[in-house]
């Protein structure tokens, strides 16, 4: 079965439109896609992650996810620079839907600026945009 | 502008049971239908392991009935017609003069005189239409029975066991068909698919179609959607019309030329001859792609061609796919670089099929 059997959107993230979720602590934000993502993609098997000390845009693709069937571009919630990326994921790339919003985090970005994260929607914004 | 009933997608006999299932529903060549259940590569793998079942009722069907069925079908189809025993299967081309692919078909000769051909939906109407126009010169009725028919695959080790319990008799062997009740409800029972394991389709009454479908998934067929449709039968390197080959590829390139008999007189069968002579400049290769990536339809191959079908191969657990390259570097063991959206990716040329099915 693919991924967890509910739909959930944890209160403490922030949400991007594009269905990518923030975690920010310090000045760093854990990125990952929402449960609605991997459900949308299916199965996902394959995540080749970004180089770390690479840049990304809020708002612009940064990284890809496949399923069997197709690719799908990860939308940047917010700008910095790439400090870590979660390597497991390229030998099981299933975490991503089994635990998006956790072991299934894709990168740690250290943010060129903290207050992008007033453009974010927070979880009850975030289902009301799927509803 | 057109019509809203025009634009509508159009659903087949199990629609409901697709939708109650929790199937992700999708436009395919105008139907609506289901691209997964509970995931593709779980459906890939009950078929390879064992038992799954398919909607394809947006196939469509054309009956080709009189005296002068079978001279017809050898002037349009590119096989050798004649060959077909009654109660036999075969697959073949429909071409155009120039040799370029229409569409490929699978012929079923139900009777001396009757014969009932499968196409491909999206080319259902033109395929319709080409062979009435053609038909006009013989002594034979062209019929639409797309209307008349759905079309279930039960494919996999465990296919024919499962079908033989419902079946009111013995079942066609491969590459052939017969009547039979299947859970009471009388049908063609075909010994073909298109997943490389052995299995049967079924053609029926819409009507009852809900029912067998039930029996089936009550007997422990895996429904499977359109994704597991195409990942199983890259695998096994099965073409897919608009994908593999079309009307701008011959089948010499398409490396269907084992379908053409060129002394049948068909359609296209002079250009055929004269291209398998003298070769063509790019040939249909099949390819795994070495390490991580994954090549897509339409991604380039440097130096020269094009992927054609690319997926992610869930028993092989690597990119796989098949593509145009230069005819003098075809050969399986060649190696090919793939632009995958701007990441080059290596892959090698392998033998077809990709995937070996281990049999029941």
């Amino acid at each position: 079965m693919n991924g967890m059997s509910d739909a959930s959107y944890p209160d403490d993230l922030l949400y991007h439109p594009e269905h990518d979720w923030a975690r920010v602590e310090d000045g760093v934000a854990t990125f990952g896609i929402t449960w609605y993502a991997q459900e949308a993609l299916g199965e996902v098997v394959f995540f080749e992650p970004p180089a770390v000390g690479g840049t990304v845009s809020k708002d612009e693709p940064y990284t890809e996810v496949e399923s069997v069937k197709a690719v799908s571009d990860v939308v940047a919630p917010m700008s910095g620079e790439i400090v870590e990326v979660n390597t497991a994921l390229a030998d099981s790339p299933e975490t991503i839907n089994d635990e998006p919003y956790g072991e299934g985090w894709l990168v740690k970005v250290k943010l060129a600026d903290p207050d992008e994260a007033s453009s974010l929607l927070d979880a009850a914004a975030y289902r009301a945009l799927l509803a | 502008m057109p019509s809203t009933a025009e634009t509508a997608l159009r659903r087949t006999a199990l629609y409901e049971r697709h939708a109650a299932a929790g199937a992700r529903l999708v436009p395919f060549a105008g139907w609506e239908m289901p691209v997964q259940y509970t995931g593709i590569r779980d459906e890939h793998l009950a078929v390879r392991r064992e038992v799954g079942v398919f909607d394809v009722s947006h196939m469509g069907q054309v009956q080709s009935r009189g005296p002068e069925a079978e001279a017809f079908l050898q002037r349009v189809l590119s096989n050798d017609v004649r060959r077909i025993p009654e109660g036999g299967a075969q697959y073949s081309l429909l071409c155009r003069e120039d040799g370029g692919i229409l569409d490929d078909l699978f012929t079923y000769r139900l009777a001396a005189c009757e014969f009932l051909t499968i196409t491909n939906a999206a080319n259902h109407e033109h395929d319709l239409a080409w062979m009435q126009e053609r038909a006009a010169s013989f002594d034979v009725d062209v019929i639409d029975c797309a209307p008349e028919f759905a079309m279930l695959a039960v494919q996999g080790p465990g296919a024919r066991e499962l079908v033989r319990g419902l079946a009111d008799g013995p079942l066609p062997p491969r590459m052939h068909c017969c009547q039979r009740d299947v859970s009471g409800v009388p049908m063609f029972v075909c010994g073909t698919g298109y997943t490389g394991e052995d299995g049967v389709e079924l053609l029926l009454d819409p009507e009852h179609a809900p029912a067998v479908w039930d029996a089936l998934v009550s007997g422990g067929a895996q429904p499977c959607g359109l994704g597991a449709r195409d990942t199983l039968r890259l695998e096994v390197c099965f073409h897919l019309y608009g994908n593999d080959m079309d009307v701008h590829r011959n089948p010499i390139e398409a490396g269907l030329g084992w379908c053409c008999k060129d002394g049948t007189g068909y359609i296209g069968a002079e250009a055929v001859a004269a291209a398998r002579a003298a070769g063509t400049p790019e040939k249909l290769v099949a390819f795994a792609v070495e390490g991580p990536g994954i090549a897509r339809q339409g991604n380039p191959i440097l130096g020269g061609g094009v992927v054609t079908s690319g997926t992610f191969s869930p028993c092989l657990e690597r990119g796989i796919g098949m593509g145009y390259v230069a005819s003098e570097r075809s050969e399986p063991g060649g190696r090919l670089e793939i632009d995958v959206r701007g990441t080059t990716r290596p892959a090698v040329i392998e033998g077809k099929p990709l995937y070996r099915p281990k049999g029941p």
